[in-house]
């Protein structure tokens, strides 16, 4: 019994590693002011990228497209919605697609013959001594690939740059009152769009660990929503950086239990687990006042005083 | 900006969109020419593929692009289409089976009715979260689409499966619960009229109406409306949410009424996103989306009938779509920088 329940929470972990990852970059664009619907796109970028990167250049090569392609399709929505002033849900929305589009046809195009049977080199769990051997959370937590840890060191790196730096003061007074952040020296389109470019960096890091860490080859769509699910986890994360990890893990809880209750022969349907995430984001949304944690000008495009 | 920019922007988006298309058929070794010989006659070569693959596709897409089109102006960013119209085509089912032994005349309307408001309710949910607590509809129109595409899974593999428990759908409906086909021997059906005669009253209802000033003003400035205007932007907003989501579920209802005449997983293959493309296209006037939903309902059936004969993958309609939404995206702010300077 201890051994199932180490290995559900092992599955949780790893099912909640890329939503967390992306999750991270869609808080930063997020308390920049911003809701980008373009996560998706960039991790199906990320995960085409993660491909093509690490057929011609092992996983190394793989991460470093991944990401790239991440940041690609936020420099579209970058450029279309600061500098051209275009609304950030229709852009996000519309590279999405394109991100979706493009990978499905490509893929096709290029790895069309050899289709299923294609698989890129993947890296390995590396187990942490001592800690894995906590029993019931010590595999979960430590007996995971890399990226998992860089995971951790990010959230808590996020958390105290957010809270304690000038740079992270000047991301939480763009998302709030961009004119006030103008006013005090501070450019709210530059850190809006550094803001997006590592929400794509992000997204693009999340679709590699997909492709490098967990699948080993690339399908069409294969981000299979995971960029939208990414939204809702900021959402209930209640755009704190703790509170994203919470969510992330709650996600990849809800994910995992649909086989628990299989295995077990409890006639819950499964899409009733798929849909708990975002069933519980608009009952949390439901569940507060006011908009109070979302930054209140999030969704708000900038206005000419705050140029 | 001056005038001729706006051509500018709009050949260059055209060229993109050429160069995109050729360099995918290039990489993947297509046969160009076939290819884009089969996207016309797919689209247009003959009169089945206008009456049997064009205006079928066309039909949802000029639903849900008048969904979109009419939340957008009226400043209601509802990106749930998707998801008011699977809550249609699934509730337009469950009545369709219900009443299927029912007069025609009584059986058809109701289906259709329920699909209707099964939209309107889903959009109701996130008109009302906007409205009493404030919540970004973007958000929650999103989270609304998951929850009905899963819920929609469930249904046709649970509670609405057919009885020998084969395939995940429903059973087909009756004849007396199907839209009429337009032409013998040929799939257009009567949704696509019902979809036109929408698309001009939307029209009236933007040019003619006080209603429809007051969503046109509310959609241009919420303060502005309240303060000059003397309207309740609340009340505006709730009734254009429930009015897109009944646009939208009509969309699901007249598929599976008109084309499907069953429920299944996978009904709509992203119609209420290309709805965003199709009503931007047109920049948002209901008549003009008419003409929009033809030219993307066209795209699709060609790119169908480019997989089908030169085994060009037909997910390259999206690249077009998402090109198309950027390019108009710039377009319109170009055009909007020179009316202002």
């Amino acid at each position: 019994m201890n051994g199932t329940v180490a290995d559900f929470l092992h599955a949780s972990v790893r099912t909640a590693t890329p939503l967390a990852l992306a999750a991270y970059g869609e808080l930063v664009v997020e308390r920049a002011g911003i809701i980008n619907l373009g996560v998706e796109g960039a991790i199906i970028a990320g995960a085409f990228g993660a491909l093509v990167g690490a057929s011609a250049g092992g996983v190394g090569a793989g991460f470093a497209v991944a990401v790239l392609a991440g940041c690609a399709t936020a420099a579209i929505i970058a450029v279309v919605v600061l500098w051209l002033r275009a609304d950030a849900v229709i852009a996000g929305t519309a590279v999405t697609m394109l991100a979706l589009g493009l990978t499905g046809t490509l893929y096709r195009a290029i790895f069309g013959a050899q289709g299923a049977s294609l698989s890129v080199p993947t890296i390995s769990p590396m187990t942490v001594p001592g800690l894995s051997r906590i029993p019931l959370a010590g595999r979960a937590l430590f007996e995971q690939p890399v990226m998992t840890y860089a995971l951790y060191a990010l959230a808590a790196l996020l958390w105290w740059w957010m809270s304690h730096t000038h740079a992270g003061l000047a991301l939480r007074a763009t998302g709030e009152r961009p004119a006030a952040a103008m006013a005090a020296g501070i450019s709210p389109v530059r850190v809006r769009a550094w803001a997006l470019l590592f929400g794509g960096a992000m997204g693009g890091l999340a679709g590699g660990v997909l492709v490098l860490a967990q699948v080993g080859t690339f399908s069409e769509g294969m981000s299979a929503g995971r960029g939208f699910i990414a939204i809702a986890v900021v959402v209930l994360g209640r755009w704190s950086a703790v509170g994203v990890a919470g969510a992330a893990m709650l996600f990849g809880t809800a994910s995992q239990l649909q086989y628990v209750f299989q295995s077990m022969g409890w006639p819950v349907p499964h899409q009733l687990f798929l849909a708990l995430p975002y069933v519980l984001t608009l009952l949390v949304l439901a569940g507060t006042q006011r908009r109070v944690a979302a930054p209140a000008s999030l969704g708000v495009p900038l206005t000419d005083d705050a140029r | 900006m001056r005038p001729d920019a706006r051509w500018v922007i709009l050949a260059s988006t055209g060229l993109a969109i050429v160069v995109a298309v050729s360099a995918i058929l290039a990489i993947g070794g297509f046969d160009t020419s076939r290819a884009l010989a089969a996207l016309w006659n797919g689209a247009f070569g003959s009169s089945y593929a206008v009456l049997s693959a064009t205006l079928v596709r066309a039909t949802p897409l000029l639903f849900v692009g008048l969904a979109v089109g009419v939340a957008f102006r009226s400043g209601v960013l509802n990106i749930g289409a998707e998801g008011q119209l699977l809550a249609g085509a699934a509730a337009a089912v469950a009545v369709g089976l219900a009443v299927g032994g029912w007069p025609r005349l009584v059986a058809l309307p109701l289906t259709i009715g329920a699909g209707a408001c099964a939209g309107a309710a889903w959009a109701g949910v996130a008109a009302w979260l906007k409205i009493r607590l404030g919540v970004l509809e973007v958000i929650s129109t999103l989270m609304l689409n998951f929850v009905a595409s899963y819920m929609v899974s469930w249904a046709v593999r649970g509670p609405m499966q057919e009885p020998t428990r084969v395939y995940p759908q429903t059973v087909e409906l009756a004849a007396a619960v199907r839209l009429p086909a337009l032409l013998e021997g040929h799939r257009v059906h009567a949704g696509f009229v019902l979809a036109v005669v929408l698309a001009v009253a939307a029209w009236w209802f933007f040019a003619h109406t006080a209603a429809g000033f007051r969503a046109s003003a509310v959609g241009a400035s919420v303060p502005a409306a309240r303060s000059a205007g003397g309207i309740d932007p609340a009340r505006t907003t709730a009734m254009v949410f429930l009015v897109s989501g009944a646009l939208a579920g009509l969309g699901g209802a007249s598929e599976v009424t008109g084309v499907t005449f069953a429920l299944y997983e996978g009904i709509s293959p992203g119609y209420g996103y290309s709805a965003i493309a199709v009503a931007l296209l047109a920049r948002l006037h209901p008549l003009a989306i008419i003409v929009s939903a033809l030219l993307f309902g066209a795209l699709e059936a060609g790119t169908a009938a480019m997989q089908r004969d030169a085994n060009v993958p037909s997910v390259l309609a999206v690249v077009v779509e998402a090109m198309i939404v950027l390019g108009v995206l710039v377009f319109n702010r170009a055009h909007a920088r020179g009316r202002t300077r």
